[in-house]
């Protein structure tokens, strides 16, 4: 079973700062991590492999530094990993992000499944994945949080929903999105590391691709950003404290002082 | 300081921390309060490749040295010094198949003791002979291609929880020092079974125990090394072993640093950080210095070692007492900077000073070191003439 999983390196934390002047994110500074959903894409990779054999590859769209999010699968056990990186990629947003992910994928060709994280934390989109499963022409499953049962050509899984969770069947090759509650992700081991460092991790550009240029980048990114702002912080929540009825009391008039009924 | 560390020991020590940070500092806690033995964070550390770093490549481990054991056991002691007792604990087991094993007994113990799947253990000491090892009781008669093993072995750490044992047992009574000899015993042999799990102080993760034979039989080719050589066997393991509890050492006293001047920083008395009065920031530069000097010291030894050198028995002496000396006392200030919360188990460095204090102990008391060393001293001295 061939598993092509697709991460993205994103800023190592949640509290990003935004630039007043450009109204972009401020990437100085912050380290960079593979996105913390895709950290669970690559743990049950893994997992499939360990039961199933087969190859798990690691697909990644970003600039050159993002090999390092690569070696770091790596790491953790995934045989090989592909940068897609090219100035054409600039500024792309989830359609052209899932379009240059989709030819990725078809230029490697033999998988029976393909794994993303459920978002990404910097975007939180969650567009991205369905996105590839759409372009390729795939049946796909979001935020599934456990794999029931998966064989040549066969997947079954649950889906979670705000209130349970459903269990889809499809025919392989397919797509799904995990999210956190699938699995604990593996630390790298030194082999890992070790091969890591020797790995070559192949660059792919949108020649490489046969992309179209088209739908690349910030000309195929049909999103128009028109404002970028910082929402402004939400005031604190107010604690009110004493004996129940106290509580009660205090509570009843700062409903009436706020006019909310 | 620069220790001029290869690419790949910075590895181990990046991993290492990695573990330690990710998956053991949120169970120290448990694990002190409840004395079991840490299964999930051995399968961590078996996953993470780090049980098998000082052995061979050819049965199994990662090839490295002495130094490579001493830089992990460090950074995992940093967190929890009895929860990386299980991997220092295994080595100090398995460096006797190493130094003395055919590569028969080689090939069949060390992968999976290299993988970290099963575990090693170590068996000298007994009711009546800890500093004394000549005084053993534990007997192993001939008995044809036999040997019936007789005895209790006391406070052997990993006891019960490893499969592979390193017992020296009495083949001579008569011969004295001579008479002593290495069996390599398997868990689950007739006759071999585990009596009393202590209840400690300190790295209260790491199991104690002893081990019981009565009348338990034993093939003859499972001796370590020749008959009778079984006191050589004993010593040249601990030499070898001796900067694994250094670095145990080592990493309690450098986590203990690490939280002392953490909370000096943040702790404010007289409207200003503890840290900005002189007796508190003396206390502190102390500690760094003789981490720091501790360090250098197991680092050169285990480089001595890796060489290849004959003579390590005074510098692995040294580097044990000293670092385990450090440990103690950095551990009894660490405790003295956080004040009355210091000893408080709500904080972490009172459990490091509990830990710290076996290190002054085992594999040799620091008297007993000291003894050693000057025996050395007398030797080279007259040596000289
Ligand atoms: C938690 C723990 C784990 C252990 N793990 C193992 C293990 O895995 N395998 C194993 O074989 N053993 C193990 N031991 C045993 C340990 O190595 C001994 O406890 C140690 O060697 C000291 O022996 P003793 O406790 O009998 O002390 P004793 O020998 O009775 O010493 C008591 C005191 O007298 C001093 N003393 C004794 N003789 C002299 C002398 N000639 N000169 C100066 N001072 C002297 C000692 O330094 C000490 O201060 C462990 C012990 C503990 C507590």
């Amino acid at each position: 079973m061939n598993i092509v999983v697709c991460i993205k390196q994103v800023p190592g934390t949640t509290d990003v700062k935004i630039s007043e002047k450009t109204n972009t994110l401020i990437r100085e500074g912050v380290e960079s991590i593979i996105n913390p959903f895709d950290m669970y894409a690559i743990e049950e990779a893994l997992k499939i492999k360990e039961k199933m054999s087969g190859k798990v590859i690691i697909l990644c769209m970003g600039p050159p530094p993002a090999k390092e999010a690569i070696k770091e699968a790596i790491a953790m056990g995934a045989d090989e990993g592909i940068l897609l990186s090219d100035r054409a990629f600039a500024g792309s947003d989830t359609w052209a992000t899932a379009y240059t992910l989709s030819m990725g994928i078809r230029k490697i060709g033999a998988y029976d499944l393909i794994l993303c994280g459920k978002q990404a934390i910097d975007g939180d989109t969650a567009q991205v994945g369905p996105g590839v499963a759409e372009a390729l022409g795939l049946p796909f499953v979001a935020y599934v949080r456990k794999i029931e049962e998966i064989r040549e050509g066969y997947i079954r899984c649950d889906r979670m929903m705000e209130e349970g969770y459903e269990v889809i069947a499809m025919p392989l090759p397919a797509l799904i999105t995990v999210v956190k509650e699938i699995n604990e992700p593996r630390l790298p081991s030194l082999k890992g590391m070790l091969r890591a460092k020797k790995a070559e991790v192949a660059t792919w550009t949108a020649k490489d691709l046969s992309a179209e240029p088209a739908n690349l980048g910030l000309t195929g990114s049909p999103t128009q950003v028109m404002k970028i702002f910082s929402p402004p912080q939400r005031p604190g929540g107010e604690m009110i404290l004493g004996e129940i009825d106290e509580q009660v009391e205090k509570l009843v008039n700062r409903i009436r002082e706020l006019k909310i009924v | 300081m620069n220790y001029f560390l290869t690419d790949e020991q910075k590895m181990i020590i990046e991993l290492a921390h990695q573990v330690a940070v990710e998956k053991i500092a949120p169970v120290t806690e448990k694990y002190d309060e409840s004395g079991e033995f840490p299964w999930d964070i051995v399968k961590i550390l078996s996953d993470s490749d780090l049980f098998g770093l000082y052995i061979p490549e050819a049965y199994g481990g990662m090839g490295g040295g002495v130094l490579e054991l001493v830089i992990a056991v460090e950074e995992l002691s940093r967190v929890c010094g009895g929860i990386s007792l299980s991997l220092a604990a295994s080595a100090l087991g398995t460096f006797p198949i190493l130094l003395f094993g055919t590569d028969e007994q080689k090939k069949k113990y060390l992968p999976p003791l290299a993988k970290g799947t099963k575990l090693a253990a170590f068996g000298l000491t007994e009711a009546n002979a800890g500093s004394d090892a000549g005084g053993i009781e534990t007997t192993a008669k001939k008995d044809g291609d036999y040997f019936i093993l007789n005895g209790t072995k006391q406070w052997i750490t990993n006891g019960g929880e490893a499969e592979t044992y390193t017992v020296i047992a009495m083949t001579d009574k008569k011969k004295g020092a001579r008479g002593a000899t290495a069996f390599i015993l398997e868990k689950g042999m007739p006759g071999f079974s585990f009596g009393k799990k202590e209840n400690k102080m300190g790295i209260r993760a790491s199991a104690t125990r002893e081990l019981v034979f009565s009348d338990c039989k034993v093939p003859k080719d499972q001796i370590l090394g020749k008959e009778g050589k079984g006191f050589i066997v004993a010593m040249k393991t601990l030499d070898q072993s001796r900067p694994g509890v250094a670095a145990q050492a080592l990493g309690i006293a450098q986590g203990a640093f690490d939280r002392s001047i953490e909370y000096a920083r943040q702790r404010v008395q007289f409207g200003l950080p503890i840290i900005s009065f002189q007796a508190v920031n003396h206390m502190i530069a102390d500690m760094a210095i003789q981490i720091e000097a501790a360090r250098a010291l197991v680092y050169e030894c285990s480089r001595l070692i890796d060489s290849g050198a004959k003579d390590i028995s005074k510098l692995s002496a040294m580097s044990k007492v000293f670092a385990s000396d450090v440990a103690m006392k950095v551990t009894v200030d660490a405790v003295q900077v956080f004040g009355g919360y210091g000893y408080m188990k709500e904080y972490p460095v009172e459990k490091m000073m509990r830990d710290a204090k076996i290190t002054q102990i085992y594999e040799g008391t620091n008297q007993i070191q000291r003894n050693v060393i000057a025996q050395e001293l007398i030797k080279e001295q007259a040596s000289k003439k």
